[in-house]
C-alpha cells in the first residue's frame, strides 16, 4: 500500500532535487525490473547488489507508540480529558504542578493498560513501579514526567500484522513484531510556537492525560511494514476501547527509530523520526529516512544519532533544533507512589474492596474479539476471501454494513462482498464519506440486490440505480427503477419488435452471421441493448435473434 | 558489623535498617506492631543487649544508652571530580560553580554522602520510599477537578488569551570552549 502511495504522491520539489529523485527512483525503478526474489516488503530498504555496484542495504525500524488512554479523567488527577476545550480549562492544581499536590492513580487507566497487554500477548507484571523522568521543557511544568521505566505493567508480547506483497500486491503474508513493554505514563502539555513574537504559548489541558507507551523491538525493515503494524495496533486498541487511537487528534503518536546496515555487519547508527501525524506519512517518513541514510553512507558521510522531525509538506525529515546532545533523564523512583500491585483470581486476598483491586483474570474474561479473530469468523461464516475480511475491518463500520446487507438480502454473501468492496467503497472514497455518513443505507442496498437477484433488473441497470441512490435524494430503489423505467423488458413481443428493427437496420451483419460468423451476433445483441438502454434481458434477446437468423 | 571507634560515623549495632517506630502507638507502616521488632531482636540475643528490651515496663521506650558506634570515615578515592562531570552538571542543573571553592564544597558533599557505604546492606532490598508496604490507592474515573483557569493564570507573570507564555524552546548552554567559565582555565 505504501509503495503505491509513494507513486501517487506529489512531492513538492522544494526538497533538494537529489532527495526527491532518490525517493522516486527507488521504488518505481524496481517496479520496472523483474520482481525481487526476496518476497518481503523491503522495497524501500533494499537495493539489489547489481543496481549500483554496492553491497545491499538492510533497514531496521523500531517503533515507540504513545496511545492516549480513553478515560474520563486524567491519569493522576481528576480533571477531564477532552480534545478541544478552552485553553487551560481542564487543568487541576496537580497538573499545573503547584506545590503540595500529590498524584492519585486512575483505576480505569490501569485496566486499559492491562487489557492492551493481554491483547498483545504480554506477561503482566503483578508488581510494577513508577519512576520520574526529568527533563526541562515549558510544557512539562513539574520538570519531570511520571513514567514506568524500571518495571512496567506488561512486557514481552507480540503483535501480528499482515501486508500485501508480491508484484501485484495480491499475496498476503503475516509478520510478527515483538513488543518489548507497555507502560503507563503522563502526557505533557501542548506548546504553540509563536516565532513572530519569539515566544511559546503553553496549554496544559493535555498535561497529565494517561498514555500507554508501547515499545516495539526493531523487527521491521520498511515503512510499509511499520504502517501495517501501526494500523493493526490501532484496530486492536479501538476494538478493546482502551484508546480511540485517532492519529489526527494526536491520540496515537508514533516515533520511529531508523537505521541501515549491510547484512551480516553490525547495526548502524539510528536516528529518531518524530512528528508523524498519520499512517500515510509514517510510511513515507520512514522510507525517506532510510533513503537519506543510505545516500549519506554511500557518499562517504556518517549518520548522526539525532532526532529528526518529519515535514509532511516537503516530504522530508529535518533535524530538530531543540533536541541537541544526549539527554540525561536522571531516572529516580517516584517517591509519592507505592508499587502498583495487580491480582489474579489465585492471588486475590479475601475481603478486599473491589474498587481497590484490579483482577487480571476478570479483565481477560471480558476481552472482546480481537480483529484477527473477527476476520477468521467472517471468512468462515460468509465464505469470503481473507483479503476481503481485511478491507472490511479496515474501514470503520463497513463490517456491520456488510452483515446488515447480507441479513436482508437473498444474494450470496460472496456476491454481496463484490458490491460492497468495489461499488460502495468506491463511492465512499469518491464522495469522501465515512460508512456511517453514507446516503445509501444497508436496507436500500439490500433491496437493490434483491431486485437484481430476482431478475427484475439487469446488473448494468443496478449500477445505474446505485448511482442514483448515491445522490441521496431519499428514493427507494424500486421508485428509481419505476421512474427511470429500468426494469428488464421481458415482454416477448416488445423484444421481437426491437430485434426486428435492429436486424433490418444492419443487413450486413445479418449476412455475416448467416455465413457462419457467430461473433457478430454479440454485436447485434449489443445494439439491441443500446436501443433499450440496457433493459433487455440478454438471454431472451439472444434466443430471439438466433431464432430469427436461422429462419 | 563494624566495631572500630573514632571518626564521625555512627553505625547501627545490628547492621540492619530499622523499621517501625520505637515509641508507642500504632504504627501505620506495613502493619508492624509497636516495639515488636525490638523486643524480638533483643530477645534473640547477641552481644551487649540493653536491659530495656526484656523489661515489660520499658518495652518500646527510648534506650538509655546509645546503640550507635563510631566508624572510621573513608577518604574519597584519588579520582576527583573531573571537568567533564562538572560541565555536565552545569549543563543539566544550570548551576554555576563559579570558582574552585564551589567545586570543593561539592567534593565535601560527596564525601559526606559516601559514608553510607560503611553500612552493610548485603541481602537487604533497596527501599524506594517509606510507602513501599502501603496499598496504592486507585481512584475512580470521575471528573472532580478543573475549570480554574483564572486562578492558575494568576500565578503567571505574562499570559496571552488564557495561555501561559514561555520563551521559545530550550536554549542550550554553549559548549565548554565557548562559555565564559572558570572551568576552561583548569584545562
Amino acid at each position: 500500500m505504501a509503495a503505491s502511495i509513494l507513486r501517487r504522491s506529489l512531492l513538492i520539489p522544494r526538497c533538494r532535487a537529489g532527495d526527491v529523485a532518490a525517493l522516486h527512483s527507488g521504488p518505481s525503478r524496481r517496479r520496472a525490473q523483474a520482481p525481487e526474489p526476496i518476497a518481503s516488503g523491503r522495497r524501500a530498504g533494499n537495493c539489489p547488489a547489481g543496481e549500483r555496484g554496492v553491497a545491499p542495504w538492510v533497514a531496521v525500524v523500531g517503533l515507540e507508540i504513545h496511545a492516549q488512554i480513553s478515560s474520563n479523567s486524567k491519569l493522576f488527577s481528576g480533571s477531564q480529558v477532552q480534545f478541544a476545550a478552552p485553553p487551560n480549562s481542564l487543568v487541576s492544581f496537580f497538573d499545573a504542578s503547584l506545590p503540595g499536590t500529590l498524584p492519585a492513580l486512575n483505576r480505569r487507566c490501569v485496566e486499559a493498560a492491562v487489557m492492551t497487554g493481554l491483547a498483545l500477548n504480554c506477561s503482566i507484571n503483578k508488581k510494577s513501579l513508577f519512576d520520574r523522568k526529568h527533563y526541562f521543557y515549558a510544557d512539562l511544568p513539574a520538570g519531570y514526567q511520571i513514567t514506568q521505566q524500571r518495571l512496567p505493567v506488561a512486557v514481552n508480547g507480540s503483535l501480528s500484522y499482515s501486508l500485501c506483497v508480491g508484484g501485484k500486491k495480491n499475496q498476503m503474508v503475516t509478520r510478527t513484531v515483538r513488543i518489548k513493554q507497555i507502560q503507563l505514563e503522563q502526557d505533557s502539555g501542548k506548546s504553540l510556537h509563536d516565532d513572530i513574537r519569539s515566544q511559546t504559548l503553553i496549554d496544559l489541558n493535555r498535561a497529565g492525560v494517561g498514555l500507554m507507551e508501547v515499545v516495539m523491538e526493531p523487527d521491521m525493515s520498511s515503512g510499509e511494514e511499520a504502517a501495517a503494524a501501526v494500523r493493526e495496533l490501532q484496530l486492536i486498541l479501538q476494538t478493546l476501547g482502551s484508546s480511540q487511537a485517532i492519529m489526527a487528534e494526536g491520540q496515537l503518536r508514533v516515533d520511529a527509530n531508523v537505521s541501515v546496515h549491510h547484512p551480516g555487519e553490525a547495526y548502524g547508527v539510528r536516528t529518531e523520526v518524530k512528528n508523524i501525524n498519520s499512517a500515510r506519512f509514517l510510511a513515507r517518513a520512514i522510507d525517506y529516512e532510510i533513503q537519506r541514510q543510505i545516500k549519506e553512507l554511500e557518499n562517504g558521510g556518517t549518520v548522526m544519532n539525532e532526532t529528526r522531525a518529519f515535514d509532511y509538506k516537503l516530504g522530508c525529515t529535518i533535524p530538530m533544533r531543540d533536541k541537541e546532545g544526549k539527554q540525561d533523564y536522571r531516572f529516580m523512583p517516584e517517591p509519592n507512589l507505592p508499587p502498583l500491585i495487580l491480582y489474579d483470581t489465585k492471588s486475590l486476598p479475601a475481603n478486599t474492596n473491589h474498587q481497590q483491586v484490579v483482577n487480571i483474570d476478570w479483565i481477560r474474561e471480558r476481552l472482546p474479539d480481537l480483529p484477527s479473530v473477527r476476520r477468521v469468523k467472517l471468512v468462515e461464516q460468509y465464505g469470503i476471501l481473507p483479503e476481503h475480511s481485511f478491507t472490511l475491518l479496515n474501514e470503520d463500520g463497513l463490517m456491520e454494513f456488510f452483515e446488515n446487507v447480507v441479513r436482508q438480502t437473498q444474494m450470496n454473501p460472496k456476491k454481496v462482498i463484490g458490491w460492497i468492496l468495489n461499488d460502495m467503497l468506491g463511492y465512499l472514497k469518491q464522495y469522501n464519506l465515512k460508512v456511517k455518513e453514507s446516503p445509501v443505507s444497508s436496507l436500500f442496498l439490500a433491496d437493490l440486490l434483491n431486485l437484481l437477484e430476482r431478475g427484475t433488473i439487469s446488473s448494468s441497470a443496478a449500477n445505474q440505480v446505485l448511482e442514483e441512490l448515491w445522490k441521496g435524494e431519499g428514493k427507494t430503489p424500486l421508485q428509481i427503477v419505476k421512474e427511470k423505467k429500468l426494469g428488464l423488458i421481458q415482454d416477448q413481443q416488445e423484444l421481437e419488435q426491437i430485434c426486428q428493427a435492429v436486424m433490418e437496420g444492419h443487413q450486413e451483419e445479418v449476412m455475416e452471421i448467416k455465413k457462419g460468423n457467430q461473433k457478430v451476433l454479440n454485436k447485434l445483441i449489443g445494439l439491441v441493448q443500446r436501443t433499450t438502454r440496457g433493459r433487455a434481458d440478454p438471454v431472451l434477446v439472444k434466443q430471439i435473434l438466433e431464432k430469427r437468423l436461422s429462419q | 558489623m563494624r566495631k572500630s571507634g573514632g571518626g564521625r560515623m555512627w553505625s547501627l549495632r545490628f547492621g540492619r535498617s530499622i523499621r517501625g517506630s520505637p515509641s508507642g502507638g500504632a504504627s501505620h507502616w506495613g502493619g508492624l506492631s509497636p516495639g515488636s521488632r525490638f523486643t524480638q531482636a533483643a530477645a534473640g540475643g547477641s552481644d551487649g543487649r540493653q536491659e530495656a528490651a526484656g523489661d515489660p515496663r520499658r518495652r518500646g521506650r527510648v534506650y538509655q544508652n546509645p546503640t550507635w558506634q563510631h566508624v572510621e570515615q573513608r577518604p574519597l578515592p584519588e579520582k576527583k571530580v573531573t571537568v567533564e562531570v562538572l560541565d555536565h552538571l552545569e549543563r543539566l542543573a544550570l548551576v554555576d560553580f563559579r570558582n574552585w571553592e564551589g567545586v570543593q564544597r561539592l567534593e565535601k558533599a560527596i564525601q559526606f554522602a559516601d559514608q553510607l557505604h560503611a553500612v552493610n546492606t548485603e541481602g537487604v532490598e533497596p527501599m524506594d520510599s517509606v510507602l513501599e508496604d502501603r496499598c496504592l490507592y486507585l481512584r475512580e474515573d470521575n471528573i472532580t477537578e478543573g475549570n480554574c483557569t483564572e486562578e492558575l493564570l494568576r500565578n503567571a507573570r505574562e499570559t496571552v488569551e488564557e495561555y501561559f507564555i514561555a520563551p521559545p524552546g530550550n536554549i542550550p548552554l554553549p559548549k565548554l570552549e565557548e562559555r565564559d567559565t572558570f572551568l576552561q582555565v583548569s584545562e
